[in-house]
C-alpha cells in the first residue's frame, strides 16, 4: 500500500502569548518554536503502521521553506521512506492555493491512500483535505478514527458529534483527514532524526509545477488579525495556594454542593 | 434579489442543533440584505423535517429519498453542485461540524465558489461576505474576505449563534424535488453507528466535575487529580488530550465529540478551552479553571479562574480537605 502524507510545521502557541505583527495580517513569529502540526503527527504514524503492515512505501510532502524540512526528517525518522517539498517562494497560500498545488504535485505520483490531519493548528481551517481529494477525484472521509484496508476497499471510522462514531466502507485510493488519539505517535530520537537525512528528500519550486496564475490566487484573504475582544471573564482569584484552596472550597459549598 | 441556502444537518431521525443556528444567523442576514431564504434538505423518504423547517426559511427545498437518509459525502456533493449552479444562491450555509469538515471543502472544488471554514461572524460589505474566525485555537481572532465570485460557501462554528426561544415563525413554501437521474454511484458505504459515549460512570449526570486538560502533563499525575476528586466525592473527567493519550477512557470525555455535562460546579485543571470543549460545558452552573496560562482561552469563558500551576493548587485543596 502506498502512501501519502500531507504535512504542515506550526508554531507551538499553548502557555505562549501572541503578538500580532505589524500589518496586523498575522503573528509576530520570531520568538515562536516550531513543531509537526498535531494531527499530521498522528497522520504519519497512521502511514508508517499501514506500510509496516502492508509494505509499500510512505511519502510524505509539505509546503514550506527550508526550516520545514525539519518536520520532513521527522516523518522520515518515524519511518517514511521519501518526502517533498514544495517551495512557495513568496506566495501567500490559502486551503484553495495549498490544494492546488499539492494536487499537482500527487497527481502523478503512485498511491492508494492520502492521509492529511483533520486541521492544522495554526489556522484552524479543516479544508486542504478533503479540497485535495475533489481535486483528484478521490473517495475521502474527514475526522476519521480508524482505517483498516479490505481488498480494493476500507472499513473506516469516522468521529461524529456527541459520542458517536459512524463505520464506513469506503473505496480506494481515498483520502482521509486523520483525528488525534487514531493511534500513539512513536517517538523520534535525534539520532533517528539525523539518520533520516540519508533517506530522499525532493525540492520541488512552485513554479516549475505549471499552475496557472488562477489556481495559484486565493479565494479568502485575511484582512486582519486581532487580539480577542475583551469580555467579562473569569473573575481572578490571586493569593498563595492555600488561600486560593480555600476560596475555591467556598464556592463549591455555596453553589450547593457538599464536599 | 439572492438566495442564502442553509443545508441542513441531520442523524437518526432529528435535526442537528447547528441547523436552526444556521437558520437564525441566516434569517439576520436576511433582514439587512433582502435575501431569502432557503433551507436545503437531503433526507430520507418522509423524514418529517419539512414541517418543523418551514418555519424557519422562506421555502425549503426537499430532496426525500431513502439513499440521503445518512449523510454521504458523494451524493450530497453531487446534488448540491448542482442544486447551486441552478439558483446561484448568494450565501450557502454548512455547520462546522463532521459532515462540513468532509462536504464543504469538496464542493468548492467541485463548484468553483470560495470556501471559508469554522466562522463565528458572518456580515456583508459593499454586497460580498465578510466573515470572522478564531486562529490559533482561539488566541487570535482574523476578518477574513472572499474573491469576488457569484456565490460563496461558509461553514459555521457550532454554538456560534444561538437562536432565542420565541424565534418567530415564518411560513416556509415547501418545494418537493426528485433526485436527478444519473447520480454517480458513492464510492463510500454507511455500515453503522457506535456510541462512544457509554462506560462505567455517566459524567453528565455528575453534580461536581473534576476534570483535568493536556496541563496534566504526565499519564503519572493522573493520579494526584484522583485523589483529590475522590476527596471531594465528585466525578473525575478530563478534555480531548487526555483521551489521545489513552490516559483516560473516552466516557470521561466532554465537549463536542464526548459529552455535553451539566454540574453544579466545574473545576477545569490544565484545560486550554478549545471551543470543541467549551460547548460541552454551557450547561456547567460555575467554571472554576486552574491554568498556567494566563492567556488560555478557558478564562473567557470560566466564572473564576486561577493563573497558577495546577498541582499547587490541587495539593493545598487535598491538605485542605484532608483536614476538614
Amino acid at each position: 500500500m502506498n502512501i501519502i502524507v500531507c504535512i504542515k510545521r506550526v508554531p507551538l502557541t499553548q502557555e505562549v502569548d501572541l503578538e500580532v505583527d505589524e500589518l496586523k495580517k498575522g503573528v509576530k513569529k520570531d520568538a515562536l518554536a516550531y513543531v509537526i502540526n498535531d494531527w499530521d503527527n498522528y497522520a504519519v504514524e497512521e502511514a508508517v503502521l499501514l506500510q509496516e503492515k502492508f509494505g509499500g512505501t510512505v511519502t510524505a510532502i509539505t509546503i514550506g521553506d527550508e526550516d520545514d524540512e525539519e518536520i520532513l526528517r521527522r516523518a522520515l525518522a518515524m519511518g517514511a521512506d521519501k518526502s517533498i517539498r514544495i517551495e512557495p517562494g513568496e506566495r501567500e497560500l490559502d486551503g484553495f492555493v495549498i490544494s492546488k498545488i499539492l494536487a499537482k504535485t500527487i497527481r502523478d505520483l503512485e498511491y492508494d491512500l492520502i492521509l492529511t490531519g483533520v486541521q492544522a493548528d495554526d489556522d484552524n481551517a479543516a479544508m486542504v483535505g478533503t479540497m485535495l481529494a475533489e481535486e483528484l477525484g478521490l473517495s475521502h472521509a474527514a475526522v476519521v478514527t480508524g482505517m483498516e484496508p479490505e481488498g480494493s476497499d476500507a472499513i473506516i471510522r469516522v468521529e461524529l458529534e456527541g459520542g458517536m462514531d459512524e463505520v464506513s466502507k469506503i473505496k480506494l485510493p481515498s483520502l482521509l483527514t486523520i483525528q488525534t488519539g487514531i493511534n500513539e505517535p512513536r517517538y523520534v530520537s535525534i539520532m533517528g532524526i539525523r539518520k533520516a537525512r540519508k533517506k530522499e528528500l525532493v525540492v520541488i519550486n512552485v513554479e516549475d509545477l505549471g499552475l496557472s496564475e488562477d489556481d495559484l490566487a486565493q479565494r479568502t484573504m485575511i484582512e486582519e488579525v486581532f487580539l480577542p475582544p475583551e469580555t467579562e471573564g473569569a473573575e481572578m482569584i490571586e493569593g498563595d495556594p492555600s488561600s486560593v484552596a480555600s476560596q475555591i472550597i467556598q464556592i463549591i459549598k455555596e453553589k450547593g454542593v457538599s464536599i | 434579489m439572492g438566495e442564502i441556502f442553509v443545508v441542513v444537518e441531520h442523524r437518526k431521525g432529528e435535526i442537528r442543533e447547528i441547523t436552526f443556528e444556521m437558520l437564525f444567523k441566516a434569517r439576520e442576514l436576511c433582514q439587512t440584505s433582502s435575501h431569502n431564504l432557503t433551507a436545503i434538505l437531503l433526507g430520507g423518504k418522509n423524514s418529517g423535517f419539512v414541517d418543523d423547517l418551514a418555519k424557519w426559511a422562506d421555502r425549503v427545498i426537499a430532496f426525500e429519498d431513502n439513499r440521503l437518509e445518512i449523510f454521504n459525502a458523494d451524493l450530497y456533493k453531487e446534488i448540491l453542485d448542482r442544486l447551486i449552479r441552478e439558483h446561484t444562491p448568494f450565501l450557502t450555509l454548512m455547520g462546522h461540524t463532521s459532515w462540513g469538515m468532509d462536504l464543504a471543502p469538496a464542493l468548492s472544488i467541485r463548484t468553483g465558489l470560495p470556501l471559508a471554514t469554522d466562522c463565528v461572524d458572518i456580515q456583508t460589505e459593499d454586497g460580498r461576505p465578510m466573515v470572522f474566525r478564531q486562529i490559533y485555537s482561539g488566541k487570535l481572532f482574523s476578518k477574513v474576505s472572499f474573491k469576488e465570485s457569484p456565490g460563496y460557501l461558509i461553514t459555521v462554528r457550532p454554538g456560534a449563534f444561538l437562536p432565542p426561544d420565541d424565534v418567530e415563525e415564518s411560513q416556509g413554501k415547501v418545494v418537493r424535488q426528485e433526485l436527478p437521474a444519473g447520480l454517480t454511484e458513492p464510492k463510500k458505504e454507511f455500515i453503522e453507528f457506535v456510541d462512544t459515549g457509554a462506560g462505567d460512570i455517566d459524567i453528565a449526570q455528575a453534580e461536581l466535575l473534576v476534570s483535568i486538560g493536556r496541563g496534566v502533563g504526565e499519564e503519572e499525575n493522573i493520579a494526584t487529580i484522583r485523589e483529590l476528586a475522590d476527596l471531594m466525592g465528585a466525578t473525575l473527567s478530563c478534555s480531548r488530550p487526555v483521551v489521545d493519550k489513552n490516559w483516560l477512557p473516552k466516557f470521561h470525555q466532554v465537549g463536542t465529540s464526548g459529552k455535553s455535562v451539566k454540574p453544579k460546579v466545574y473545576l477545569a485543571f490544565g484545560i486550554s478551552g478549545a471551543f470543541q470543549h467549551v460547548a460541552g460545558i454551557t450547561g456547567a452552573g460555575t467554571v472554576i479553571a486552574i491554568n498556567k496560562d494566563r492567556k488560555a482561552p478557558i478564562f473567557r469563558v470560566a466564572d473564576y479562574g486561577i493563573a497558577d500551576d495546577l498541582f499547587k493548587i490541587a495539593d493545598s485543596l487535598k491538605e485542605k480537605l484532608g483536614n476538614g
